[in-house]
């Protein structure tokens, strides 16, 4: 079996609690919420911290505030099916339903929490690996080596934002709270992302994510597809998440994100323009998703099924996204394709 | 009086009677009926020991220390520090355990831990006992080994084409481990008597076994110098036999049990590294040792399916008969032997028992490559050809313009009939399987009608109800069961084969109980116990229920004549008028004149003393006369047929499985919940293989050895299964039974790949049949050139030249009319001791 090396934790009463002991501790120390990230990289080493502190017991992490109208307020403990089985969420903000719904499998989504969703580590099949396999090729950059297998000639890391709810989160603007000894800070989500595999969050080590803020819902359609082999428990090869803002026929704010294709949800910036004041027609829809691909999309192998794949998926799943959104067929071929679904 | 069976040496040289049941089924009354498992209670409320739940006193927990090299040589190995650690108990490296050892006599070629060189990436090279698992494993980072690293070879191109020092010192030449050349009749007359001939290559993806236990053992070396193995495994017998082997000990002094396993497919078949690393640590250090693997460590078990390369020629008259097949198949080894002489044999030797083959060329090789030994899944050696060949024949149908279905059916072979290359076909439903699924799934009415995107396709197959010869050349029964009755009413049923969840503990339960007339609960089973039950082989090529199921039957049947001879004597009537059901003995047309099951135990044992009977079974030999024939002749073939159907999305290239039908020839289901349950799981494990599972290697390391990155299908991705059970029972089997937990694997792969085509008209030559490949299919057809996605050539190997049997008499001529076949009893050797 594999072991989980040895680790002192605590049980802070309190996020003041909490944030006192992560500054103590420094970067020995990580914050897990359900554990079902962190725990299975512990058992392989690749994250290896010395102290955990659980932010399970608290309570002012959980539960989702607010109405629709105003933005919701979500509570970074929230657990990824309370998420998706909120009603509010569901009716407003059905993308984040849909993508918290799609995470992993049932059992991982009953511990795994929004806020641990967000902050997931980034994920590559050279880096997702245990110590003797690593030890075997030699280590890479983003633990215990110096060389990105990946891209061998590449300065930086270009291990894989796999998160589904980040790219959901960007795509609406909403905003994340963090807390630390030093005091709090709200960014926009998408300032939470770098586009570095191992330096992958502006969160600084001693603050804690405690709360997700949504804008209000009103005029807001948001939808996400997620792409990956299987139906459950796979982590996205490919994340499209979009969040229009309409009057009447045309788009007044169009915000169309990749996930899963490098170590940051990527925000597709012509999109906007290209559908500002447009109606969705099916040739401008093709022109974003075309965009997408060419200039947007750039994934590496270093994930499930091949980058020429993926990438190519990105045209075609952005098209579909914003198909759906326009009320179009999302294919033109009259077949019973699968859709994503809140599980 | 103990009762026992006749020495199995004694040959009784008749066919069985006919017909050779023991009931009448109308009176069956366990078998038939779809009853719980046994052991299913326990499983589903948690309560089953596998052997990783095993804790002993004192117990230490072992480690192994693989290599990181794919082939390298070991230039030293030092301890030191890691014996310095406080809490270990024991190390051992390869001059610990210098005795080789294998499944197959001929490939005794794995050392327990490396000796002298590694050969890939993963292979034991030191074990460590210590107080506890992680002192086990921070003793395993401290041993220093130095390699010098030699040219691997990951392909079976490299193996053959690359420079540098081979892998293994022996075989059929340099990185070949063995060659098979088979010519049947003369292909190439066979050829020009063909109007059509085709040659198409195909590439089945090597996957693996995937079993959710993870293999574990524990080890105890007792005060009185005798050694007992409790571990994961398939085969307590070649465990027992290899183990003796690799530690040089008398097999008296060991003694293997087979845990409840949970997952085997094959990939439990054998001895493996940590079960001799384990028992020699329990040697060493005086205490129990356990060994549990983690998932990536069973990845580098493996002993999965092979990969094949295949090329393969027919030539066909106008309408589909076949006039000549030429198959070549290049298999892909990995490290070691394994099974891997019978695998490669198994490629090629059993392509005649689907369709009717007038003339046979075959040529096959198994190449040595530095990655996880292969070995036997699910299936073993079939799969793949089946794919080929069920592609091959939906493209000849189709370049023809014939109607598939009434190619299928003129191409089956008939029931009761013989190959050109001497298999003995006995009961044979391919047929009715073929006709099932065509009718259910609407095949004729649909098949290339429906809308771009939607496709059906049909594939049919045959597999065997266990090897006819045993592993290691003995003319002793194959299984062996012995029943014991108490007088309180119980019957305590001791037998060697394992359950390894596919039910060999319900059907042996139902089998006796059904015999003797008492309910499966009052069956008290010992199983799988070196020491302690009969012989069994083992749980592979789905030999169980035929051979087992014989053998406990006959033992059954034994008792049951003397319990009837003292309830006849009791009641007064003939013995003929008795039958057994619900713990009792009661005439047939008198249901008021009985005696209870444990009255007539007691009447007989008054009389005749404990009450014991053995059963065994040996299966008959069937003649063939060349050298290599006795891999593949089995007791009786079981048949499917499947129509897939599925769905395409043209802009992704995604394929998904709507639908399934299927049609199993199981001659008898013993218990149809069970039999079904066997069909399903066969699909599904299908489904992974022809579309997601890769056992592919990046830089010399599996690339993805874990339940998460490994991709096999969830219960999101099964379709809609429609099983059909073809009950047409088998002369030879146990009340007609035979097998279930392979056959309907091997029909899936290729429906599914025709279905593809029937949707999009492309051609995926090479599973996994990944979203990927199906859209580079589709832009070569835009591109104008062959809508097909697959390998395109063959290495540059020179097969030996052909042995060259003569074909039986009934093929000099071409496909023989059915009254030409001689009747199976004249080449067939009932040995004593089967159990009919």
């Amino acid at each position: 079996m594999m072991r989980l090396p040895p680790f002192r934790y605590f049980a802070p009463r309190s996020v003041a609690e909490a944030a006192a002991l992560l500054a103590e501790h420094g970067p020995e120390a990580k914050v897990v919420a359900g554990g079902t990230d962190l725990y299975p990289n512990m058992k392989r080493q690749i994250q290896t911290p010395r102290v955990l502190i659980g932010l399970r017991g608290l309570p002012e992490l959980r539960g989702i505030r607010g109405t629709a109208r105003d933005g919701l307020v979500i509570g970074a403990n929230t657990t990824l099916t309370e998420l998706s089985q909120d009603p509010r969420v569901r009716q407003a903000y059905p993308a984040l339903a849909r993508a918290a719904g799609q995470v992993s499998t049932v059992h991982l989504r009953n511990m795994g929490t929004l806020g641990g969703n967000l902050c997931l580590d980034t994920r590559c099949t050279y880096y997702n690996q245990d110590y003797e396999w690593r030890e075997a090729l030699t280590f890479c950059k983003k633990r215990d080596g110096t060389i990105c297998w990946v891209a061998p000639g590449s300065p930086r890391c270009w291990a894989v934002q796999s998160s589904d709810c980040a790219p959901v989160m960007v795509a609406m603007d909403a905003r994340v709270r963090l807390v630390s000894v030093r005091g709090e800070r709200v960014i926009p989500a998408a300032e939470l992302y770098r586009h570095d595999g191992i330096d992958y969050l502006t969160k600084q080590p001693d603050e804690i994510l405690t709360e997700v803020l949504l804008p209000p819902a009103e005029g807001l359609h948001t939808t996400y597809w997620k792409v990956r082999r299987r139906d459950s428990f796979d982590f996205p090869i490919l994340g499209v998440a979009v969040a229009l803002r309409r009057d009447n026929g045309t788009v007044r704010d169009a915000r169309v994100v990749l996930g899963a294709v490098t170590s940051a949800p990527v925000l597709v910036e012509e999109a906007r323009a290209l559908l500002a004041g447009q109606p969705l027609t099916p040739e401008l829809i093709d022109q974003v998703a075309v965009k997408a691909r060419v200039d947007y999309a750039r994934p590496l192998d270093n994930t499930d099924l091949t980058m020429t794949w993926r990438r190519r998926m990105s045209e075609v799943y952005v098209r579909r996204a914003l198909r759906e959104l326009a009320g179009l067929p999302v294919s033109e071929y009259d077949l019973p394709l699968k859709r994503p679904s809140i599980n | 009086m103990a009762i026992e069976t006749p020495p199995a040496t004694t040959p009784t040289i008749a066919p069985p009677e006919a017909p050779a049941r023991p009931l009448p089924f109308d009176e069956l009354r366990i078998v038939g009926h779809p009853l719980p498992k046994v052991d299913g209670l326990a499983k589903t409320l948690g309560q089953t020991k596998y052997a990783d739940d095993l804790k002993l006193p004192r117990m230490a927990y072992g480690k192994l220390l693989r290599s990181p090299h794919q082939h390298a040589r070991i230039l030293s190995i030092d301890v030191s520090e890691a014996v310095a650690l406080p809490g270990v108990l024991a190390i051992i490296t390869g001059k610990d355990l210098p005795h080789k050892y294998g499944i197959m006599p001929v490939s005794q070629d794995e050392p327990a831990l490396a000796i002298g060189k590694v050969r890939y990436v993963g292979e034991p090279v030191a074990a460590v006992a210590a107080i506890d698992e992680e002192t086990a494993a921070e003793a395993c980072r401290r041993i220093k080994v130095h390699y010098e690293p030699l040219p691997a070879y990951m392909t079976i191109e490299e193996a053959l084409t690359k420079e540098g020092e081979p892998i293994q010192d022996y075989g059929d030449g340099r990185n070949i481990h063995k060659f098979v050349s088979y010519e049947f009749g003369d292909v190439e007359e066979g050829f020009r008597e063909a109007d059509y001939i085709r040659e198409d290559l195909f590439f089945y993806q090597g996957n693996t076994h995937l079993p959710i236990e993870q293999h574990a053992c524990v080890a105890y070396y007792a005060p009185d110098g005798k050694l007992t193995l409790w571990s994961s495994t398939q085969t307590p017998h070649y465990v027992h036999r290899e183990l003796a082997a690799a530690l040089d000990m008398p097999r008296s002094r060991i003694r293997v049990i087979a845990t409840p396993v949970g997952g085997g497919f094959g990939g439990k078949s054998e001895l493996f590294n940590h079960e001799v690393a384990a028992c020699k640590l329990a040697m060493l250090c005086g205490r129990p040792v356990k060994i549990a693997l983690t998932r990536e460590e069973v990845f580098y078990c493996h002993r999965g399916r092979h990969p094949v390369l295949m090329k393969v020629k027919t030539g066909v008259k106008r309408d589909g008969t076949i006039t000549a097949m030429h198959f070549q198949s290049y298999v892909d080894g990995g490290a070691y032997g394994s099974y891997g002489v019978a695998s490669v044999y198994y490629t090629v030797t059993l392509n005649t028992i689907v369709q009717q083959i007038p003339r046979y060329k075959c040529e096959a090789v198994r190449v040595w490559t530095n990655k996880p030994p292969c070995g036997p899944k699910r299936g073993h050696g079939l799969p793949q050809p089946r794919y080929a060949l069920e592609i091959h024949f939906d493209k000849i149908a189709h370049d023809l313009g014939l109607d598939v279905v009434d190619m299928k059916l003129r191409q089956a072979v008939r029931p009761f009939s013989r190959t050109v290359n001497y298999r003995r076909i006995t009961s044979c439903a391919l047929r009715e399987c073929i006709e099932k699924v065509v009718e259910a799934s609407g095949f004729r009415e649909r098949h290339g009608k429906l809308p771009y995107g939607r496709g059906l396709g049909l594939a049919a197959s045959a597999y065997m109800c266990g090897a006819g010869t045993a592993i290691y050349w003995n003319p002793m029964p194959h299984s062996s069961a012995m029943i014991k009755l108490d007088r309180g009413g119980g019957v305590a049923l001791l037998q060697g084969a394992t359950d390894i969840g596919q039910g060999s503990d319900s059907v042996m339960c139902y089998l006796a109980a059904e015999v003797l007339g008492v309910r499966v609960e009052d069956i008290q089973l010992l199983a799988a116990d070196t020491d302690f039950t009969p012989i069994d082989l083992g749980s592979y090529s789905s030999r169980v229920t035929f051979m087992m199921g014989n053998a406990v039957v006959e033992a059954a049947r034994k008792l049951r004549k003397i319990l009837f001879e003292v309830v006849a004597e009791r009641l007064g009537v003939p013995p003929e008028r008795l039958t057994a059901a619900n713990r009792r003995i009661f005439v047939r047309d008198d249901l008021t004149q009985f005696v209870p099951f444990d009255e007539a135990v007691q009447l007989a044992e008054a009389r005749y003393g404990q009450l014991v009977a053995a059963g065994s079974y040996t299966p008959p030999k069937i003649y063939a006369p060349y050298k290599g024939s006795t891999v593949g002749p089995s007791p009786a073939y079981s048949y499917a047929a499947c129509v897939a159907e599925v769905t395409c999305d043209p802009e992704t290239g995604a394929v998904h499985v709507d639908k399934i039908w299927i049609a199993h020839d199981v001659g008898r289901a013993v218990n149809p919940l069970l039999v079904e349950g066997q069909v399903e799981g066969s699909v599904y494990m299908a489904i992974g293989e022809v579309l997601m599972e890769e056992q592919d290697f990046r830089r010399g390391l599996h690339k993805r050895p874990s339940l998460l990155d490994y991709k096999s299908p969830t219960a999101q991705e099964m379709p809609e299964i429609v099983t059909f059970l073809i009950e047409n029972p088998d002369p030879e089997g146990p009340m007609g039974a035979k097998e279930a937990g392979q056959g309907p694997l091997l029909p899936v792969p290729p429906a599914v790949a025709n279905a593809v085509f029937d949707a999009i008209g492309v051609r995926i030559d090479e599973t996994p049949i990944t979203p990927d490949k199906v859209l580079r299919a589709l832009d070569n057809a835009r591109a104008g050139k062959p809508a097909r996605v697959g390998p395109e050539r063959v290495p540059p190997v020179q097969f030996p030249p052909p042995i060259k049997p003569e074909v039986p008499p009934e093929w000099r001529h071409g496909i023989p009319r059915p009254e030409d076949y001689p009747d199976p009893a004249s080449y067939t050797q009932y040995v004593g001791g089967s159990g009919l």
